[in-house]
This record gives structure tokens, C-alpha cells and sequence, in this order.
């Protein structure tokens, strides 16, 4: 996802002189071309992510699109309140791009781990949330978030993530995309997750559940045209992402859910539990310990499909 | 601008007394002492334009210590980007003058209040303005608390390390913080030698000297590095009964007789007579 979103962001600064881009001293070589071609327009800002989210948001003001990008902890919550008032409060387009959420970077413990990103961040007003779901989808949110007028956070992975797309998506800041159809149950995943939503639906094909699996890559605004459809037409909804469970894309359905009862669907939510993840292993082996696998989560779908009827 | 410096100033701690008394709300010790600093920059410095305040090649003015908002409200109207009625609305239900700096008001670029955000803000539009070729400066004003913050000092590194010589940073040294003597709570010391080491010009004057300020204000904004002028302030300047006292950091002349004693003070140390209040004047219905 990190080299598309190089490979992307390079694109556009081509055609859009007013992109810029803020590091927070990382992104080792993967702007090489980047800066190379716009060395004027890339600033490492230094381990100063506070100061650097007020740099993007006075640029904004004058007119410039910055990009922010970091390591998602430190996009997000070490500025969280530069955030919140200077970018946010102004309602300035500034995009925030948060790499290695989730957990990307299971091994290096949960200084590093993004359980909150989400959650966070779809607390303020002004702000778009956007996790897209495989390199494609980076390509495409890139362009959606400097389109749109006002804050974007995008949430990346890390590198070589299972494609899901073949071309890059027409992607709509709050409308998700059906990448399968099927009527028995219907997924709805956001970010990383979303080739083992897609893997997991094949299980369930083999057990003659047929699953419609959608990509939910904007958390915020959420796509209730999509909701008010599913909840309507299914009998459970699914909802997957590498975030807690407390305020990601399942806390913002049940949310929405609680609104607009009774609906005909219930809801069934798999993400990360209100823990920090402390045991060494690389992201596999995360996710195996929280049941975000394909295996897994079939059988929990199957289960509480048996409860429905 | 018609008035003197010293009358603006006058007039901006003039109507910050009376608007902190009928909103009976705080922080009028830090709007005294910013009032000359604003008086300067809105009188003789600031290239602005009332009439059009998003004039593109404007100065900005990021207004970090947005607590102290009513003296710049006053600056603001007086220098007429508002009607000077309006400032009558300050902290009424449903209004737009609210207790901290707001952007939805004329003239204001940043709404400010939690402290230590300024510095970060100025350095972006410093760095647009060289980007772009612009002839604007960036002034930022900030307390002498908010160097608490961190992200203040990431700011000054940056501003350093970018060349960042079209931004001023000019600290209103009242010595104050909210519960106590700066040194007391977390000393800072010499600013100026801390700013300097950090690769800024600097300057310390006396921040109710208007020649001064006006001659270290026009000093700044010239080749290479950013400018810091720390300017020495007395909280509460001119009421000669809120000077240097911190409990007017919370306190409002809340009552008639004592906002009538703090005009009256102020009016002494101007050597006029005290104007009547514009009690009426601009009143709004509750
Ligand atoms: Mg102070």
C-alpha cells in the first residue's frame, strides 16, 4: 500500500502544484522519485508531529494541500489535538495519511499498533475517514481525499497486500464498493481486512453460503444508503477491520443500527478486542490470535446464521 | 488608522475592561498587558485590510493567546473590521464573540485557546508565503505560559531550520501563568537566550514602549532567520489595581464600582478624563 501511495502521490503532485508533502522523518527511499521530481514540495518535518500538523494546517490556510504522512500512532494521536482544532476546527483540507495501521507492525509492540486510529479520528467534525482496502484503493482514496474540500485521515498497511482489484476502483469518499454479490449474508469490510473478508466469503461459498462483500473504505462519512439496503435485505451483517472493536466501522454500524431500529438484519462485528496486543510475532500471527482469519470468522458467520435462521 | 498608537491602546483596554465586566469573564490581566503589542501591529504595522479581511497578500496575524480575545476583538473593531457596537455582544448567548479567539470573527485568522498552537500555525503560512513567492509577513503573538508546551518548541526548530524570516513571534512577558509566576511554575528562564540558541534573532524590549516595539517590529521580518522580540508586560497594565496581581487572570470587574475604578485608573494613567461607558450603546436585547 506504501509504494502506491508513493508511486500515486507522485502522480498528482505532477498535476497539482499546490500537493505537498510532510514527512515525519519517515518514509526511507519510498519517496525517492517523489522528491527527486518535487524536492521543493517534500519538507521532513523532523520527530515533531505536533508542530508538523500545525506547518500542514497554516499551509492549507494559504491555499497549498498538504499531505501528512507518518506512522499511523503518530499521524494521529501524538498531534491528536492539532487534529482537532487547527485542521478540523477550520475545516482545512489537509489529508492525514497514517501508515502501518492496525497491525502492520505487530512485532514492534503496541507503541506502534493503531487499535484507535479510526475511533479517533471520527470523533471530529469536518473529518472523512477512509481505509482503503488494497493498493488499487490507495490509489484511488489519494484522489478522493485531494478532490474533497476539507480533512481527510487515509489508513494505510504496510507493503504487499493480497490485490483485490483488478484496475484502480472508482471510489466515492462514503459510498462503498460491492465487490461480490450474494444473498445469504453480506460483509462489510473496511481497510486491510478486506481480502480475508474476501477469502473468508469463499469459505462460505464451499458451505453453500453465498455472500455478498462489500468495501467499506470510508468509515466516516458512513454509507447509510448501503446500510439502509443491507439491514433491509439481509437477515446478518458482517462487519470486519483491523481496529477495536470500540469506534471503528462495527461501533459506527451499531451506532447506526441504534438509530434506525428495528431493522430486519442483525449485526454480527469482528475486529480487535479492548486489550493491548504485548506478545512478540509479526502480523499473521496477530491476527490468528484474534481470529481475524478467514477460518474463523466463516464459523462465526455460519453459527450466528444457524441462530437467525 | 486615525488614532495614535497610545489612544488605540487605550481604547482596546478601554472596551476589553467593559466587555469582560458585562460577561463577567476572565483574562482581562492578559488582554491589558498584550493591548500595546496590538495597538502596534493593528496601528502602524500589520498590512491588512479592514474591509477585506481574506485579502490574499495580507499580513497574518496568528493570535496564539487567544484567552486574552477581547483585547483583540477590541484591535479588530477599532481598526474597523467590525462595528465597534458589536463588541457589546461579547460573550452573549448565541453571538459570534465568544470567549476565545474565533475565526468566524472578521480579521481573526486562527481561533485559538488551547495554548501552545500558534507557533506551529505561523511557521505553515511563513512557509506557504516563501513558497509562493509572497510578500506577506507572519506575526505571531504568544504568552509567556504557553513556552510550556512542547509543540512550541518543535515549532522553533523548524522555523530555525527553514529560514523561516518572514515570521515575527513576539511573547507577551507578563511573568504570569494561570496559578502563578512563570518562574515559579516551570521556569523559562532567558527566552531570549533560548530562542537565540535555537537560531532566531531576538530582541527583549519593553512591551509598553511603543517606539520600541514599533522599531523592533519593523526591525524583524529581514534576511535569514526568524525574529523573537520578547516583550516585557505587565499583566494588567494601565488598572493600576490588576497590575502585576494574578487573581485578574481569573477575576472580573464584575461589578459597576469596580469597573468604574478600573476606567477611572486607566483613564489616570493616559491622563484623560475618563469617557463615559458605552453601557448602552450597542446593547442587544437578552
Ligand atoms: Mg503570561
Amino acid at each position: 500500500m506504501r509504494n502506491a501511495f508513493a508511486s500515486e502521490l507522485t502522480a498528482v503532485a505532477a498535476e497539482d502544484s499546490r500537493v505537498f508533502l510532510l514527512s515525519g522523518d519517515i518514509g526511507n527511499r519510498l519517496f525517492n522519485e517523489y522528491k527527486q521530481r518535487f524536492g521543493e514540495r517534500f519538507m521532513n518535518c523532523g520527530v515533531a508531529e505536533a508542530g508538523m500538523m500545525g506547518v500542514a494546517a497554516g499551509m492549507a490556510l494559504c491555499g497549498l494541500h498538504p499531505i501528512v504522512y507518518t506512522i499511523a500512532p503518530f499521524t494521529t494521536l501524538r498531534c491528536y489535538e492539532q487534529i482537532k482544532l487547527d485542521v478540523c476546527y477550520h475545516n482545512l483540507s489537509v489529508v492525514i495519511v497514517g501508515v502501518g495501521a492496525g497491525l502492520a507492525y505487530a512485532s514492534l509492540g503496541p507503541t506502534h499498533h493503531t487499535f484507535e486510529d479510526v475511533a479517533a479520528l471520527r470523533l471530529f467534525p469536518n473529518m472523512a475517514v477512509v481505509c482503503p482496502g488494497d493498493a488499487l484503493e490507495v490509489r484511488a482514496a489519494l484522489r478522493a481525499a485531494l478532490r474533497r474540500s476539507g480533512p481527510v485521515y487515509i489508513r494505510l498497511g504496510k507493503k504487499n497486500e493480497p490485490r483485490v482489484h483488478q484496475a484502480v476502483p472508482e471510489l466515492t469518499i462514503g459510498r462503498g464498493i460491492i465487490l461480490r454479490e450474494g444473498t445469504d449474508v453480506c460483509i462489510l469490510a473496511t481497510g486491510v481486512i478486506l481480502p480475508t473478508a474476501l477469502a473468508t466469503a469463499d469459505l462460505l461459498a464451499g458451505k453453500g453460503v453465498a455472500a455478498r462483500v462489500v468495501s467499506m473504505h470510508t468509515v466516516k462519512p458512513l454509507d447509510t444508503t448501503m446500510l439502509e439496503d443491507v439491514f433491509q435485505s439481509y437477515k446478518l451483517v458482517v462487519s470486519m477491520e483491523e481496529h477495536g472493536l470500540i469506534g471503528g466501522l462495527g461501533g459506527g454500524v451499531a451506532e447506526w443500527l441504534a438509530d434506525h431500529a428495528p431493522q430486519r438484519a442483525l449485526l454480527l462485528r469482528f475486529g480487535l478486542p479492548d486489550e493491548f496486543f504485548h506478545l512478540a510475532g509479526d502480523q499473521e500471527y496477530a491476527r490468528l490470535h484474534y481470529g481475524l482469519v478467514p477460518d474463523v470468522m466463516a464459523a462465526g458467520i455460519l453459527k450466528k446464521l444457524r441462530e437467525v435462521g | 488608522m486615525e488614532l495614535s498608537t497610545e489612544e488605540f491602546a487605550y481604547q482596546i483596554r478601554r472596551h476589553a475592561l467593559v466587555m469582560v465586566h458585562r460577561a463577567d469573564s476572565s483574562h482581562i490581566g492578559g488582554a491589558l498587558s498584550v493591548a500595546d503589542i496590538l495597538a502596534v501591529l493593528y496601528g502602524r504595522v500589520l498590512r491588512v485590510r479592514s474591509e477585506d479581511p481574506e485579502w490574499p497578500d495580507r499580513d497574518r496575524l496568528v493570535f496564539s493567546k487567544g484567552h486574552a480575545c477581547t483585547a483583540l476583538y477590541a484591535a479588530l473593531a477599532l481598526g474597523g473590521f467590525f462595528p465597534l457596537d458589536e463588541l457589546a455582544s461579547y460573550g452573549r448567548k448565541g453571538t459570534r464573540l465568544l470567549g476565545h479567539a474565533s475565526h468566524e470573527v472578521p480579521g481573526v485568522e486562527w481561533s485559538t485557546g488551547s495554548l501552545g498552537h500558534g507557533l506551529g500555525l505561523a511557521c505553515g503560512q511563513a512557509l506557504a508565503g516563501k513558497r509562493r513567492s509572497a510578500g506577506w509577513r507572519v506575526f505571531a503573538v504568544l504568552s509567556d505560559g504557553e513556552l510550556d508546551e512542547g509543540s512550541t518548541w518543535e515549532s522553533a526548530l523548524f522555523a530555525a531550520h527553514h529560514g523561516l524570516d518572514n515570521l515575527c513571534v513576539i511573547v507577551d512577558r507578563n511573568g504570569q501563568q494561570a496559578l502563578g509566576r512563570t518562574e515559579d511554575v516551570l521556569a523559562l528562564g532567558d527566552i531570549c537566550a533560548k530562542f537565540s540558541s535555537f537560531g532566531w534573532k531576538t530582541a527583549e524590549i519593553d512591551g509598553h514602549d511603543h517606539t520600541a516595539l514599533l522599531q523592533s517590529l519593523e526591525a524583524a521580518v529581514v534576511d535569514g532567520a526568524p525574529t523573537c522580540i520578547v516583550a516585557r508586560t505587565i499583566k494588567g497594565k494601565g488598572v493600576r489595581f490588576m497590575e502585576d496581581r494574578l487573581e485578574w487572570h481569573y477575576r472580573s470587574p464584575k461589578t459597576v464600582d469596580l469597573l468604574e475604578r478600573a476606567l477611572q485608573e486607566l483613564a489616570d494613567s493616559y491622563g484623560h478624563r475618563p469617557e463615559p461607558i458605552p453601557l448602552s450603546g450597542g446593547e442587544l436585547p437578552e
